[in-house]
């Protein structure tokens, strides 16, 4: 009699694991995933694990030999963050949330959202940055570091297109067929 | 000589029926120039208004346009007259706090829509303020002919303006032939073949959102987009007031796709959708953000909202 008890208590105790195991998983993942086109990465950079596979992980914050573009260039809380507090030391194809969970690169919304939630919570939403595609229909995302580079995120500034003509400067029929003055932006898709 | 005499007895002898009736004919050949008096011309004289076109009447109306718009400017043209969709109404929002004036949408809007490249037409004014001073009741004291290395620039703040999409519009008022009207699904449109160039809706717009085509519209041929909308881009004539549609043509496809100036805006400042679907994010602006109308105290009841964003 005891056995038996023992024996449903235990199968009781796994079940429940194994159940709030497989809610975990659930859990972790309620943001839907994005379309979005492939990350901006530099020329010949990816995968990143071709040269660091078999280097040791240096967390210290120091002067980097390889990488010095992005070390030069680096503004993004630059005094609280360094290169593995988001890259994976481990494995360097992936990047890492606070909660050691390891995300791919087409997916780093779920990094940037960790501090920019309010941002975070209108990009899911299509309010905060571009999406295109179909108002009623597929919609293409873009990633935050599509237009925020993610170790020097301020947007930066653009020349403009040209002002509109002064009503003075409108000259009616001036030109021939291939005078017509052409549009700046080119063609749009 | 005879021949000369001939005449001159012919003349003599006009009685005041033949003159009344010669006039007439002289009256009416004066209307039509003879030397283009083709079927087509005769047709668009007497096209009827669109609304009260049939089917078969509107499948002759397109045939003969896009003969004539292939003829003008060498391009074959596609024009749609597809109707609104059902339980949609337009919304539009500009996140103001995004925008940095980079006029991208300005010239998406005259490459999709095929506006006069000269003289020169943009249905999008972009607007400089001043941070700091009066703005919304001051449109006049803007800028808009701004013209620096890089935008965003210090101190200032941009503002997009185009068609707002009153639901109450005063320019359909004003209109003495119901050339313009308000559709279904929200979107002021004008009837190209119908307006008569009388410029009222253009006096009576508080936004200066309409455009008057003072020559026949010139575009480079490689530039014309000739996936068009009667009702939206094909291209306009001369002595025609023209305005911002949503782009007609691509919001109406099934699906829809987006406005282009919200396709090209390179800050995504710009959001579109369904204001009658609640999960839309148009709605989702409403619901979250700080939204104000332009002159709204005007009563024109604009679906275009600007907000601030954080």
């Amino acid at each position: 009699m005891k056995k038996i008890t023992l024996f449903s208590l235990l199968f009781l105790v796994i079940t429940s694991f194994l159940l709030s195991l497989n809610s975990n998983v659930h859990g972790e993942d309620p943001i839907p995933k994005f379309v979005v086109p492939p990350p901006p990465f530099s020329e010949d950079i990816f995968p990143c694990s071709d040269c660091h596979e078999d280097m040791e992980a240096d967390p210290t914050r120091r002067e980097l030999e390889e990488h010095t573009e992005i070390a030069e260039g680096f503004d993004h809380a630059k005094e609280q963050r360094w290169c593995l507090d988001c890259h994976n030391p481990d494995d360097r194809d992936k990047l890492r949330l606070v909660n050691g969970n390891l995300i791919s690169f087409d997916e780093s919304y779920m990094l940037c959202g960790q501090c920019h939630g309010t941002i975070f919570r209108d990009w899911k939403a299509g309010v905060h940055g571009k999406r295109t595609g179909e108002w009623d229909g597929k919609k293409l995302y873009r990633l935050c570091v599509h237009c925020h580079n993610p170790h020097q995120p301020r947007f930066k500034p653009m020349p403009p297109m040209p002002p509109p003509d002064k009503p003075k400067l409108i000259q009616q029929n001036k030109w021939k067929e291939d005078e017509i003055p052409r549009n700046p932006l080119g063609n749009i898709q | 000589m005879s021949k000369k005499q001939n005449v001159k007895e012919k003349t003599q002898s006009l009685t005041r029926r033949q003159l009344l009736k010669g006039s007439a004919a002289g009256a009416a050949t004066l209307a039509i120039p003879v030397g283009t008096a083709d079927a087509s011309v005769w047709q668009a004289f007497f096209q009827k208004h669109f609304n009260e076109l049939d089917k078969d009447e509107m499948a002759r109306v397109i045939e003969r346009l896009e003969k004539e718009y292939k003829k003008d400017y060498g391009v074959d043209f596609n024009i749609e007259t597809s109707d609104a969709k059902p339980d949609v109404l337009f919304g539009y929002g500009l996140d103001l706090s995004r925008c940095i004036g980079c006029r991208r949408c300005v010239y998406g809007c005259v490459r999709e829509n095929n506006q006069s490249r000269d003289p020169q037409n943009h249905w999008i004014q972009v607007l400089r303020f001043k941070k700091g001073e009066t703005w919304v009741h001051d449109l006049e004291g803007s800028e808009k002919y701004y013209e620096p290395e890089t935008v965003p620039e210090e101190g200032y703040f941009y503002m997009p303006v185009q068609c707002q999409q009153c639901e109450n519009p005063p320019c359909v008022r004003a209109c003495p032939v119901r050339a313009t009207w308000k559709e279904p699904d929200g979107i002021v449109v004008v009837d190209y073949n119908w307006c008569i160039g009388c410029r009222f809706c253009m006096a009576a717009c508080p936004y200066g959102a309409r455009h008057f085509n003072w020559s026949k519209p010139q575009i480079a041929k490689e530039e014309i987009n000739p996936d068009t909308h009667y009702l939206g881009n094909r291209p306009r004539f001369k002595g025609v007031v023209e305005k911002c549609t949503f782009c007609i043509q691509r919001v109406r496809r099934d699906p829809g796709t987006y406005p282009a100036c919200v396709e090209v805006c390179p800050v995504g400042a710009r959001k579109f959708g369904n204001l009658l679907d609640p999960k839309s994010e148009i709605r989702y602006c409403i619901d979250n953000k700080r939204v104000f109308r332009l002159k709204e105290d005007l009563h024109t009841s604009p679906k275009f909202y600007y907000f601030f964003a954080t």
